[in-house]
C-alpha cells in the first residue's frame, strides 16, 4: 500500500493551498480541543486546590467508645452519676502508626493531632475558638500557614499561639501579647500570640488557633495519644485509594475528603461533562471539515479515479487512497493544532503558580497526544464516505467526463 | 492463429421497458492474436460500447465473451479487475493521463498498482517505453505540460506497460493533428509487428483504417462487415 500512500500524498501536494487551508482548519479544531482541555483541566485542578488544598485529605479521628450498658441486679434500683467528662476520645497508638502511614506512596504529609473546643479571653472580650494542636515543625504539614502568615511566625513553640487576622481583631490583639485561653476540659492558660494568618476563609479566620501538641496535652489533660491524625496526599485524586491501603495498614478508619463532598464532586464532573461537549464539537466540526473536503477531491478527481479503476486498481486501492489523505489530513492538523495549543498555553503560569484573576489554564492538562489520536482517527472516519464514493465511480462514465 | 478472444450473440441495452436503447444486437466476433484490427462504424453504432465491454469496464446484458479461455462474463469484478490489469491495455481518445504525476509515473502506473510500489525493474521498463515513444527527453516531465502528441505518445506507452495481449484504442488519434497522428499509428504498428500485441482501434478515419490488416464494420450493433 506503498504505492497508495505515494498517490495520496501526491494528491495533498498537488493543490498546496487547498490542503493548507484544510490541515488549518483540522489544526484550528484541534487547537481548542486543547484549549478547552487545559481550561476545564486547570479550573478543575484550581477549584480542588481552592477548596481541599489546604484541608486534610485523608482524615484519622479516634472514635467514642460505646458506653457501658449497666444492668441493675434484681429487686434494685441501679443508681448512675456521670461524671462530667469533656475528654475526646484519643488514638493512643498513634505514635506506632504514622511512621507506617508516611511510608504509604503518596502520602505528602502526616500530622498528628490533639483538637478541641475553648473559649479565647482577652480582658472582657472573649471568643469561641477551635484549638489545634500541632507538633512544632508540623504546623504547615496540611494548611500551608507559612503561606497564609500576615504577621509574626508560624512556630508554635510551648506558650505560643498563632490565629486568624479576624479572631485577633475581635480581641484587638497584638503580636506579642498574652490572651487567655481556656479549654473544653476546664484547663486555661495564658498563651503569647506569635503569628497571625489570613486565609481568606472567614470561619477559619474567626475562630481556629494553633499551638504546640504539648500545650495542646495540658490544655484536653491528654497526657498521651493525639485525637486525630490529618494526612496530605500529593495527589488529592487518589484519596479514596490510599484511605483504603491506610485503612487496611493500620485498622483505623481512615476517611477521604470525597467522603461528604459529594456536591464539590457533582460539580466538578458537570464541568467536565461541559468539556467534553465543546471538545466533542470541535472533533465533529473536523471530521466535517474533513469530509466535505474529501467529497469536493472525489468530485473533481472522478476522471482520474476512471482512469486508475481502467487501468487495473480495486476499489480497495481507490478506498485506500481517499481514507489515507483522511489520515494524512488528520496527523497534520493534529500536529500544528497541538504545537499551537502547546505554544498558546506557554504565557500562562504554570499549576503551581495560579492566583485569582487570571485564566488557570494548566498546559499540562492540554491531552496533546489524545487530540492528535482521535483527529486522526476522525478524519479517517470522515474519509470513509467520500473513498467509498470515489470508490464507486463507474470508471466508463468518468472517463468521458 | 488462434483466438485471442471471442465474442458471441452480445447484446447490451440501456435502460428498460420504453425506454430501453439496444446498442449491441447480438454482435460476434472474433480476434486473433497478433492482429491489428480497425473498428469502424457511424457514431451510435455500438463500437465504443463494444469496446467498453471487451475492455472489462462494462458487462453485456446477455451473449458470451471469452478472452484468453476465460469466460469474462461471469467472472467477478475482482477478477475482472485483475484481468484487465494484466491482458488489457487502454489508449483513449483524449489520453487521459493522471495530470499530477510525471510522463514515467503514468506509464508504469499499471505495474505499480498490481505490485503496491514503484519497482526498479517497472521504472526501468517505464524508460525504455517512453524512449521508444520518442520521449527520452520527457521522462521526468510532469504530463500535464506535455503537448497533445506527447501525452498520446505516454498513453501507448502506459497501455503497454503491462505486456498485455489486447490494446483497445478508442479514437487514438481522433484529437492529434496530422503528424502527431501519423506518429503515433506508427508506433503502434511498429509495436503491433515487433511484439505481436493485439490491437483493436476504433476510428472514423479512413486513413487509419486503412494502416491496419483487418477492417471490422458495426453497424446497428452488428458485425457488417
Amino acid at each position: 500500500m506503498l504505492y497508495a500512500l505515494k498517490i495520496a500524498t501526491r494528491y495533498l501536494t498537488a493543490s498546496k493551498a487547498q490542503t493548507a487551508l484544510l490541515v488549518l482548519g483540522v489544526a484550528v479544531g484541534v487547537f481548542i480541543f486543547i484549549f478547552m482541555s487545559a481550561l476545564i483541566g486547570g479550573l478543575a485542578e484550581f477549584i480542588l486546590s481552592r477548596t481541599v488544598g489546604d484541608i486534610s485529605h485523608i482524615t484519622i479521628e479516634a472514635e467514642d467508645p460505646d458506653p457501658a450498658i449497666l444492668i441493675a441486679p434484681e429487686g434494685q434500683l441501679l443508681s448512675v452519676i456521670e461524671k462530667g467528662r469533656a475528654r475526646a476520645a484519643i488514638l493512643s497508638d498513634a505514635a506506632t502508626f504514622i511512621p507506617l502511614i508516611e511510608a504509604v506512596p503518596g502520602v505528602k504529609a502526616v500530622s498528628p493531632q490533639i483538637t478541641g473546643a475553648g473559649f479565647m479571653m482577652r480582658g472582657s472580650l472573649v471568643s469561641q475558638v477551635t484549638v489545634k494542636g500541632v507538633e512544632p515543625g508540623r504546623e504547615s504539614a496540611i494548611l500551608n500557614l507559612d503561606s497564609y502568615l500576615t504577621q509574626g511566625s508560624a512556630r508554635v513553640g510551648s506558650g505560643l499561639v498563632v490565629l486568624g487576622e479576624r479572631l485577633a481583631d475581635d480581641l484587638t490583639l497584638r503580636l506579642g501579647q498574652t490572651v487567655r485561653l481556656q479549654s473544653s476540659a476546664g484547663v486555661s492558660t495564658v498563651l503569647t500570640l506569635s503569628g497571625i494568618y489570613k486565609t481568606g476563609n472567614g470561619m477559619m479566620d474567626g475562630s481556629s488557633i494553633f499551638v504546640s501538641l504539648s500545650t495542646a496535652r495540658t490544655l484536653f489533660s491528654l497526657p498521651q495519644g493525639v485525637t486525630r491524625i490529618e494526612i496530605k496526599l500529593t495527589d488529592l485524586n487518589a484519596a479514596d485509594d490510599t484511605a483504603l491501603r491506610i485503612r487496611a495498614l493500620t485498622g483505623l478508619d481512615a476517611v477521604p475528603w470525597t467522603d461528604g463532598a459529594e456536591q464539590l464532586m457533582e460539580a466538578l464532573n458537570a464541568q467536565a461533562q461541559t468539556g467534553y461537549f465543546l471538545k466533542s464539537f470541535a472533533l465533529i466540526t473536523i471530521v466535517i471539515g474533513v469530509a466535505s473536503a474529501l467529497l469536493l477531491s472525489t468530485y473533481r478527481r472522478r476522471p482520474e479515479i476512471g482512469i486508475m479503476r481502467a487501468m487495473g486498481a480495486g476499489r480497495g486501492f481507490v478506498i485506500f487512497v481517499f481514507v489515507t489523505q483522511g489520515a494524512l489530513v488528520g496527523l497534520m492538523g493534529g500536529l500544528v493544532g497541538a504545537g499551537l495549543g502547546y505554544l498558546a498555553l506557554l504565557p500562562f503560569p504554570s499549576r503551581e503558580a495560579f492566583r485569582s484573576g487570571t485564566l488557570p489554564m494548566d498546559i499540562t492538562q492540554g491531552s496533546y497526544g489524545l487530540a492528535i489520536t482521535l483527529t486522526v482517527i476522525g478524519a479517517i472516519l470522515a474519509s470513509i464516505l467520500p473513498a467509498r464514493a470515489a470508490a464507486r465511480v463507474d470508471p466508463v462514465t468518468a472517463i468521458g467526463q | 492463429m488462434s483466438a485471442l478472444l471471442q465474442v458471441s450473440d452480445l447484446v447490451k441495452t440501456y435502460g428498460t421497458g420504453g425506454a430501453a436503447t439496444h446498442v449491441l444486437r447480438g454482435l460476434s466476433l472474433e480476434l486473433v492474436a497478433g492482429e491489428m484490427a480497425a473498428l469502424l462504424g457511424p457514431s451510435g453504432s455500438g463500437k465504443s460500447t463494444l469496446l467498453t465491454i471487451l475492455g472489462t469496464l462494462m458487462q453485456p446484458t446477455s451473449g458470451r465473451y471469452s478472452m484468453l479461455g476465460q469466460d469474462l462474463v461471469v467472472a467477478d469484478e475482482a477478477d475482472l479487475t485483475t484481468f484487465r490489469n494484466l491482458h488489457i491495455g487502454f489508449v483513449f481518445q483524449f489520453h487521459n493521463l493522471l495530470p499530477d504525476f510525471t510522463a514515467l509515473e503514468n506509464v508504469i502506473f499499471p505495474t505499480a498498482v498490481r505490485e503496491g510500489r514503484e519497482t526498479a525493474s517497472a521504472r526501468a521498463r517505464g524508460r525504455d517505453l517512453l524512449t521508444r515513444m520518442g520521449l527520452a527527453d520527457r521522462i521526468n516531465f510532469p504530463s500535464a505540460n506535455l503537448s497533445g502528441g506527447q501525452k498520446q505518445r505516454v498513453a501507448v506507452a502506459r497501455a503497454l506497460m503491462n505486456q498485455p495481449e489486447l490494446v483497445l484504442a478508442d479514437e487514438p488519434t481522433g484529437n492529434l493533428d496530422r503528424e502527431s497522428a501519423a506518429q503515433v499509428m506508427e508506433l503502434i504498428a511498429e509495436i503491433n509487428r515487433d511484439e505481436g500485441t493485439t490491437f483493436l482501434i476504433s476510428t472514423h478515419d479512413e486513413k487509419i483504417a486503412a494502416l491496419c490488416r483487418r477492417q471490422i464494420v458495426v453497424g446497428d450493433g452488428v458485425v457488417t462487415g
